[in-house]
């Protein structure tokens, strides 16, 4: 998929100033005996949108801490927009959404975001910031009576009031109902549009997939794939279906053109790869037939980022 | 939710001067307090109905003199307890474990800053209650005896030691033990440190003790200054000097951010 990768290639190459807006080389960080960051690589370039998707424990809040000067790594290097995380002289052109709290809970949210934003020389105005994120109903309620969604929405005007270069944001959408998350997705492509190089972390597979440049999805403290959306789900197109467990798929394999591949995974949920179209379609159809299978919900599609995630993460609870 | 557009969001990175900084978040502290039905309470509320309580009746044997001579320096001793150490200590605990702490660390302000803001909102709220109390001694039929210029440096010590000592309790205890130590305290030296109960009633060898808390040196600094027109306090200025460097030391090596 070169086609796909030399997209986010050249939003690089385009970035102000030339350094990425994050680059981190061979980060470790262990706390006691538990090592939660290990060994990670990641460039993210300015302008663009970088999502660290992973699991839970995967290491993704460890890994933006550090970034955020919170944190002091125990090995390996980071440097953002060119400095040391820790460099004073970094903090108005950073923001910042932690992934809770942050904020006096008597505060008023319209105050606060006000207080907040007389840190920086030109800040955003408070109020438009606060109508764009449908919060302006809410300027002299306390933080603790906003809900789990607004509470999110004034920490994500925070990070942006001071019109910062790059902004870190540790779970932006979690918790938000359809409309807030779309608030926030509009707002985090506007940042992107406006030359601001966004890094966030996400669970969630079709936020990863519509706003970001370049994806990295993370697992146990490394970087286990990454790329554009694109180039991570693939051109190809699977066939799917579901019929009774247990398939032979060998004798399938036999019907189908040479360097297709089948699988059932989980049991009852069958996936065909290869040149994926009528043809393949019909072959396929027609075995089922012959062996008395009734197929349901067959389709053709391709494979969602939910799919290479779980794929590269493994399908277990932790 | 349109008006995206109208919306800037071209970098333009930049911290605010110092002094903007400082007077919006001290500005927020200073509302905070204001606001908060507990600290009221604590800052304003229980020093006046004790200065008015303890000025009417004869609750304790003060030797001679008019009760609100002895009471109102006490009381104004207190004030600057319940706000730099008490108040200051319960807020700051709880900003550390909500993440507010972490939270203004990744704006322009710096810690500096945030301790300077901090410092202008306790000198503010003091203010106000030094012009509270003093209103309500006077109408009690207060006359005090000494140059209250004397009293400026004494106010101001004992605000930085009782701010070094919240401060330490706040950055290293956990929020609920701060909230529990710095009443608690409170209360312990607003027994023994000379603010209603004289020192004198005290066995001798324990009042030697009392005198060196900061509370202590705080009143009979207070007491001699505007009560018996004493001049430069020099006694009580010095233990107050030594508890502000030890708690600030100590405070400034031990104090967890998060």
């Amino acid at each position: 998929m070169p086609g796909v990768d030399s997209t986010s290639e050249s939003a690089r190459a385009g970035a102000a100033g030339g350094v990425p807006a994050v680059e981190i080389d061979g980060l470790v960080k262990r706390y006691g005996s538990t090592t939660a960051v290990d060994g990670l690589t990641l460039s993210c370039a300015r302008g663009a949108v970088t999502a660290i998707l992973g699991p839970n424990g995967a290491g993704k809040t460890s890994t933006i801490e550090i970034c955020e000067g919170f944190r002091r790594p125990d090995g390996g290097t980071v440097r953002v927009l060119g400095l040391d995380p820790a460099d004073p002289a970094l903090r108005p052109r950073l923001g910042i959404m932690p992934q809770t709290g942050g904020v006096p809970p008597a505060a008023r949210a319209g105050e606060w975001l006000r207080v907040v934003s007389r840190f920086y020389a030109h800040p955003l105005d408070p109020d438009a910031l606060l109508t764009l994120l449908g919060l302006d109903g809410h300027k002299r309620t306390p933080y603790r009576r906003l809900s789990g969604g607004q509470q999110q929405r004034l920490s994500l005007a925070a990070a942006v009031i001071g019109r910062p270069e790059l902004v870190f944001l540790d779970e932006p959408t979690a918790g938000l109902d359809p409309q807030a998350r779309h608030a926030c997705w509009e707002l985090i492509t506007a940042l992107r549009a406006a030359g601001v190089a966004v890094v966030l972390t996400t669970h969630q597979m079709d936020e990863a997939e519509k706003l970001s440049d370049h994806v990295a999805v993370i697992d146990h403290g490394r970087v286990v794939a990454e790329g554009t959306p694109e180039s991570l789900t693939g051109a190809e197109r699977q066939l799917r279906f579901r019929a009774r467990p247990g398939l032979n798929l060998e004798e399938l394999l036999a019907a189908l053109p040479p360097g297709s591949a089948a699988k059932e995974s989980p049991a009852g949920h069958y996936i065909i790869e290869g040149q994926v179209g009528p043809q393949l379609l019909a072959t396929v159809t027609a075995w089922c037939a012959t062996e008395g299978v009734t197929t349901e919900d067959l389709r053709i599609e391709r494979r969602t980022l939910e799919d290479v995630f779980l794929e590269l993460t493994g399908r277990e609870l932790r | 939710m349109s008006t995206i557009a109208t919306l800037d969001l071209t970098p333009r990175p930049g911290a605010a001067p110092l002094h903007r900084m400082v007077l919006a978040q001290a500005g927020a502290e200073i509302r905070a307090v204001l606001r908060n039905g507990e600290q009221l309470l604590l800052t304003m509320i229980i020093p006046v109905l004790l200065l008015v309580g303890f000025s009417a009746a004869p609750l304790v044997d003060i030797g001679g003199g008019p009760r609100v001579d002895f009471v109102a320096p006490g009381i104004l001793a207190l004030a600057v307890m319940s706000t730099a150490f008490t108040g200051q200590a319960i807020a700051t605990g709880f900003e550390r474990r909500y993440g507010v702490l972490k939270r203004l660390g990744a704006t322009p302000l710096s810690r500096a800053g945030l301790l300077l803001a901090k410092t202008v909102a306790v000198v503010a709220v003091e203010a106000l209650q030094v012009v509270v109390i003093v209103a309500v001694a006077l109408a009690l039929g207060w006359s005090p005896h000494g140059s209250p210029l004397w009293a400026l440096p004494l106010l101001l010590l004992g605000t930085a030691a009782f701010s070094g000592l919240g401060l330490l309790m706040a950055g290293t205890l956990r929020a609920e033990a701060t909230l529990a130590g710095a009443n608690l305290v409170y209360l312990v030296l607003l027994g023994l440190g000379g603010v209603l109960f004289p020192l004198d009633k005290f066995p001798a060898g324990v009042q030697h003790v009392l005198g060196l808390l900061p509370i202590s040196a705080l009143t009979s600094g207070l007491r001699t200054v505007l009560g018996d027109g004493g001049g430069f306090p020099g006694g009580a200025l010095l233990v107050l000097l030594c508890w502000t460097l030890a708690a600030l030391a100590l405070a400034a090596r031990t104090f967890r951010w998060e």
